[in-house]
């Protein structure tokens, strides 16, 4: 697609190394020693138990958190103030009071997307997640489903070279669930990279190539998805493993 | 998304409108300094437009105390000040604040009081013993304590009557420091006596239980003098206009429009511009 | 009581006559006020709006200051705004003292904490739902409050009529920096003011009425308009 030739003319952001990279709050530790290079291409999946970091950690890699130690260091650091070559969808759609379509345009305008182009681009990326139809409509009135999927094609239109998700599938129903997933196969097809939390262990297997497993703030294990789910190498993993899916 | 934006145009269009409606053509002005008393009498609503008509020259009346208008014309704010308050005057004229000063009118103060009349000072002419009287039966009374020129005749009148008010004034004794109108609406709700000014009672519609008791002494007369602001301190002050207001107040004609102003067939206000 | 019922009959009274004096009165009012909200608005809404999106050292001791700024007497405003303009101040040169102008500029600088607070409040709330989204996108504090602005435009036009309350109902700053000149910058509040002065209590309060009925009016039409944008946009 187009996006993915756009951002190959730059030097590429990827690979991400995060080098003992801790986070704390108010005196607690959330995250700690996180040690891990993130590389072009592969699905990376993040799993953990609740309160394991993993969203710290997403929001670590994104830059919406500073590391407390440790660095974050992408192979060519994004340039403050200018338009961000990284995306991230949460698990609440965050929609604006406008139409579909203008909330498309208001994130290409800050991408710096010339006022002649939003247009074509959003309606192509809308398209693209089955919203064409809907662009004129109010977008806080879509369904649950629906804006999700239009975060989604928000997010796809900027063209990132990488997709950061945060649990996107956790409201919804699986109907809702299946077309968001076929969403990410498809911008992971255009040559984004994609790093997703998600709680969902069948939504892992089906998304994901490798996993990252975090246990109470720290990366206990990262293996390829097969060897993850088949044998895990941490007795962390294996526990966690055996109380999500107990008929193991 | 048609309708939102069609709400938030009419609304945008409205207030717009009505920021940038031009304001009132500038047509030649001067600026009054001047009382509430003639203000609330309604004797500018009758003279002012007589003057407009002759001239061309719209009045703009700040209605004030005496001691407030004088300092607006001290400031420079005014070019005109028209008061009453003679000691205020000749030393607004001695400090150089003003120039070219003429008598214009009188009218006279009456002290207004409650039927009852707890002091019985109904039906005298005496303004000095009327007020020995009060501070005797320390008989509610409203002053207007405003540094106005009806607030420094009071004041003088209670220096004639022999009474020490630092010494003697009591609870008895209320100084509101407002204007004629608000000190007129405090006694009629105290049934309090107080010191008026005959114009404003007489447009004064709250009287409630209130009466005039005491009129018709001498001391009682209250000369208005008109001034100009003087243009060597205040190089802005619109002499010629100013001029041209000062000399028709206290033309025959002017003079003629003063006498005509009456409420309920009573004159309000005297002329006594010199020849 | 009797008063009460006279002066709603002359509130009637003064209504349907459309008595020339009192439109003019009631539009320059409405005009004076809707002047100082515009320059007020366009002052304190991106004031408030990045006060919500940014931080900064000394930002709280700007918010307490800001909130605190509500609560200043519209007689202070204006006897502040009178020493500047008069001629012996340092804007006297402008002559615009007891003229509409100076109204204006009273009523504006009484309205922008109030606007610029609320503004705040409301920011303030909408940028912790959307503070992690607009910094994924890469929008700054600029194109954060413009943005936020925009998405609770319809919160704002309640803020922004409750600043015209604020300003068309004041008398305080208007009496001192307009004068009440008969016809020039008498308003609806200083006519009030002048006839209860004068003891005419019913034509007081029945311009009293007046003054609510507009501003009533235009709290339902406000109210209206945030009901239908509120089922259009959910």
């Amino acid at each position: 697609m187009a996006e993915r030739h756009l951002s190959s003319l730059r030097p590429a952001l990827l690979p991400l190394s995060l080098v003992d990279v801790g986070w704390s709050v108010g005196g607690k530790q959330v995250l700690a020693g996180i040690t891990a290079t993130l590389r072009h291409g592969s699905r990376t999946v993040v799993l953990g138990a609740n309160g394991a970091g993993k969203s710290v950690l997403l929001r670590l890699c994104h830059g919406l958190l500073q590391p407390t130690s440790g660095q974050v260091r992408w192979g060519t650091p994004e340039v403050p103030g200018e338009p961000r070559r990284q995306a991230m969808v949460f698990q609440r759609p965050v929609l604006f009071r406008r139409s579909v379509l203008g909330n498309m345009t208001f994130a290409l305008g800050i991408a710096g997307v010339a006022r002649s182009e939003r247009r074509d681009r959003a309606l192509a990326a809308l398209e693209r997640v089955g919203l064409a139809a809907l662009a004129d409509r109010p977008a806080r009135v879509l369904s649950g489903g629906e804006q999700q999927r239009l975060t989604l094609a928000r997010a796809w239109s900027l063209g990132p070279e990488v997709l950061f998700l945060d649990e996107p599938t956790a409201n919804l129903d699986p109907g809702a669930t299946r077309e968001i997933e076929a969403v990410i196969e498809a911008i992971h097809a255009g040559g984004t990279k994609i790093v997703l939390v998600t709680h969902n262990l069948g939504q892992a297997r089906r998304l994901g190539d490798e996993v990252l497993f975090l246990d109470r703030g720290r990366l206990v294990e990262r293996s390829p998805i097969d060897r993850f789910f088949h044998q895990p190498t941490s007795a962390e993993a294996a526990a966690f493993l055996k109380g999500e899916l107990p008929w193991h | 998304m048609a309708l939102t934006r069609r709400i938030v145009a009419a609304l945008l269009l409205a207030v717009g409108t009505l920021a940038a409606l031009p304001l009132p053509a500038q047509q030649r002005f001067i600026v009054v300094a001047s009382t509430t008393s003639t203000e609330q009498s309604g004797l500018f609503g009758h003279l002012l437009p007589a003057f407009t008509r002759a001239t061309g020259i719209q009045v703009r009346v700040v209605a004030l105390g005496t001691g407030q208008a004088l300092d607006t014309g001290r400031r420079g704010d005014a070019d005109v000040v028209f008061v009453h308050d003679r000691a205020a005057e000749d030393r607004f004229v001695a400090e150089g604040w003003g120039v070219d000063r003429r008598d214009v009118m009188y009218n006279d103060f009456v002290i207004v009081g409650p039927k009852s009349d707890p002091a019985k000072v109904a039906g005298s002419k005496d303004v000095a013993n009327a007020l020995k009287s009060i501070a005797a039966a320390q008989a509610p009374f409203v002053s207007r304590g405003d540094k106005s020129g009806t607030h420094a005749a009071e004041l003088r009148y209670w220096k004639d009557a022999g009474v020490d008010l630092a010494a003697q004034k009591g609870s008895w004794y209320r100084e509101t420091g407002s204007g004629m109108g608000p000190a007129l609406n405090t006694a009629s709700s105290m049934n309090a006596y107080l010191l008026a000014d005959r114009g404003t009672w007489l447009n004064f519609r709250n009287r409630g239980d209130l009466a005039i008791l005491v009129e018709g002494d001498r001391k009682l007369f209250n000369p208005y003098g008109v001034m100009l602001v003087n243009p060597a301190k205040h190089p802005h002050v619109k002499k010629a206009d100013g001029e041209a207001f000062i000399d028709w107040l206290t033309s025959p004609e002017g003079q003629a429009s003063i006498a005509g102003y009456k409420i309920g067939g009573e004159q309000l206000f005297f002329p006594s511009a010199k020849k | 009581m009797n008063t009460v019922g006279l002066a709603l009959a002359e509130a009637l009274h003064l209504i349907a006559g459309g008595d020339a004096k009192l439109v003019a009165i009631v539009a320059l009012s409405l005009r004076v006020s809707a002047t100082s909200i515009v320059v007020g608005t366009l002052v304190a809404m991106p004031l408030g709006a990045l006060l919500a999106v940014t931080s900064f050292r000394g930002q709280r001791a700007a918010i307490v200051t800001l909130n605190a700024l509500l609560g200043l007497p519209s007689v202070v405003v204006g006897l502040a705004v009178y020493l500047l303009l008069s001629r012996a101040g340092p804007l006297g040169s402008f002559g615009i003292l007891f003229t509409p102008a100076a109204m204006v500029i009273a009523q504006a600088i009484l309205v922008l904490p109030l606007i610029a607070a609320l503004t705040r409040q409301a920011i303030s709330d909408a940028w912790q739902e959307t503070r992690e989204q607009l910094r994924s996108l890469g929008a700054g504090p600029f194109a954060s409050a413009t943005a936020l602005l925009w998405d609770l435009r319809f919160s704002l036009v309640t803020i922004v009529l409750a600043g015209f309350g604020r300003a068309v109902s004041e008398v305080g700053a208007v009496m001192i920096v307009g004068g009440n000149i008969d016809g020039v910058t008498r308003v609806m509040t200083t006519a009030i003011a002048l006839e209860t002065s004068k003891g005419d209590l019913p034509l007081a309060l029945g311009l009293g009425f007046v003054l609510l009925a507009i501003v009533l009016a235009l709290n339902v039409v406000a109210h209206l308009t945030r009901e239908a944008v509120q089922r259009h946009h959910g």
